[in-house]
């Protein structure tokens, strides 16, 4: 049986990305305790993914910097599986781990939302925000060509970012109107700093492509993607490439705090002014809370971080800053609503579950989320949902509500050694 | 610590950066990283853990997902797409 270890915190922050780094931070600026707990190799989250390296990234250095310096305790590689009352269990490589907390921040960020066409299962398509975590962890693309699709001002930071790793960006294919795309564009003029990067991505962008009203409908290969047909303006044509990069947006990670009980609205976690969670004593900051980028996320942490050390002064400092980067929620969420031809992407024979196999036309005969797992094992493969849920969701209107222990596939022996110390309720 | 690390990807060397993931490996080797439950092959999906699709096995352990893994001098990988 693997080892347990047991650690005890005053705050407990799960997710190591800025909003999880800043609660930390401003946590253990109280003297408190402080664990960060993070299921990736290394902390930044996935917009600083192997930013460690890369020290003119001014926000994301000032942060690692205070973070290596402070007394937050940092277990990397560790995925939170269980939450009971005042208590997470966790797993990483070599081991089971029990944390009890006083105060708990959910930090729990976003993924992509993927959305079924035929051949989205084929090698070398990937998410947007996928291509470029793959490239952040080492993947080679000089030379190699690039459609990147979907939704969502990621795709102009994933074609900028795979030009500069030498890629050809054949082109970004938006599915948004062209009039949604302008008017994204002048409100982020009007938020604080957004005005400086649109440049800077205008001039990484310029000479590529970027079609609005456009999105793929299927991709061909042998063995890995070679041709995605696109649809644009009403008009279908195909493109070689080496990898799609296709997402259509971002979709908040609400298992957790589902779990510990916190409400959701309209499936995000709703929070009060302090941050904290409809459970008392439970915070949630970042993507979780609204999807609105990077400097919401960095003040929201903050926020959360002093509120769970009883510093309401220092919070309360904070909630003029917070309010002027909430506009962005509002603007990504006009800006990028998914049009209704997408819903019809998929073919009967197209996969939707990619870890059972299960085909669109196996799904559509039933009534539900519930009914159509237990008919067909959709969503009850290893990634449970996370990305067929959300998928079925938009393609069935089905609400898709239940979360159960463990949030992923763990090891026997560490459902064993957490049940052997205390039993795990729900 | 050196600037690259060698693998075995399927019984073949690969070389990638240090501190590159193990579905870096994968993908260099022009493997790809699992068969599904019908035998398609697949690669990863999401690049961060959530999707499952990088699953290869790692020194003998299966189920693991390769992009969440550093490679480690010596590795031994078998991605079986």
């Amino acid at each position: 049986m693997d080892s347990v270890k047991h650690l005890r915190f005053d705050v407990a922050v799960v997710g190591a990305g800025p909003a999880g780094i800043a609660a930390a931070l401003a946590a253990s600026d109280s003297g408190k305790t402080v664990g960060l707990i993070d299921d990736n190799p290394a902390v930044g989250g996935q917009i600083w993914r192997g930013a460690q390296s890369v020290p003119r990234h001014s926000a994301s250095s000032i942060c690692f910097e205070r973070l290596n310096k402070s007394a937050v305790q940092i277990i990397r590689g560790a995925r939170v599986f269980h939450a009971a009352k005042g208590e997470l269990a966790a797993e990483s490589d070599d081991s089971a781990i029990q944390i009890t907390y006083g105060k708990l921040i959910l930090a729990t960020g976003a993924r992509e939302l993927f959305l079924p066409f035929p051949g989205w299962t084929l090698p070398n398509v990937m998410g947007a925000g996928g291509l470029q975590a793959l490239v952040k962890s080492g993947l080679d693309i000089a030379g190699k060509r690039i459609v990147v699709s979907g939704t969502g001002p990621l795709l102009l930071a994933v074609a900028a970012y795979a030009r500069k790793s030498g890629a050809k960006v054949i082109g970004i294919c938006e599915q948004t109107t062209r009039s949604r795309m302008a008017r994204f564009g002048l409100k982020m003029m009007l938020v604080p700093g957004k005005a400086v990067e649109a440049l800077r991505f205008a001039c990484d962008l310029r000479g590529i492509p970027h079609w609005t009203d456009c999105w793929p409908v299927a991709a061909f290969g042998n063995r890995r993607v070679e041709t995605v047909r696109i649809s644009r303006q009403g008009q279908t044509s195909e493109i070689e490439c080496d990898y799609l990069a296709c997402g259509f947006h971002l979709i908040p990670n609400v298992e957790l705090p589902r779990m510990c009980g916190c409400r959701l609205r309209e499936n995000f976690v709703e929070v009060d002014e302090y941050q904290q969670t409809s459970v008392p004593g439970t915070y949630c900051a970042g993507e979780p809370t609204g999807i609105g980028g990077l400097e919401l996320a960095l003040v929201e942490g903050e926020i959360a971080g002093y509120a769970a050390t009883n510093w309401e002064d220092r919070a309360k400092h904070l909630f003029a800053k917070r309010a002027r980067y909430q506009k962005v929620v509002r603007i990504l969420k006009d800006a990028f609503p998914l049009r209704p031809e997408l819903k019809n992407l998929a073919r009967p024979d197209t996969l939707v579950c990619r870890c059972e196999d299960v085909p669109h036309e196996r799904l559509r005969e039933h009534g539900s989320w519930r009914a159509a797992k237990l008919h067909t094992r959709c969503g009850m493969g290893p990634c449970q949902g996370r990305v067929c849920a959300p998928a079925a969701e938009f393609l069935f209107g089905w609400e898709i509500d239940s979360v159960r222990p463990p949030l992923f596939p763990v090891r026997c022996s560490s459902l064993a050694a957490i049940g052997s110390h205390s039993a795990p309720q729900n | 610590m050196s600037e690259s690390v060698s693998v075995r990807v399927n019984g073949k060397p690969v070389t990638v950066r240090a501190g590159a993931t193990v579905a870096v490996a994968v993908l260099a080797s022009g493997a790809t990283c699992r068969a599904s439950v019908s035998g398609q092959p697949r690669s990863p999906l999401c690049g961060m853990g959530t999707c499952f699709e990088c699953r290869v096995v790692i020194n003998g352990e299966p189920q693991r997902r390769s992009c969440q893994v550093l490679c480690e001098a010596n590795m031994e990988v078998e991605a079986n797409g």
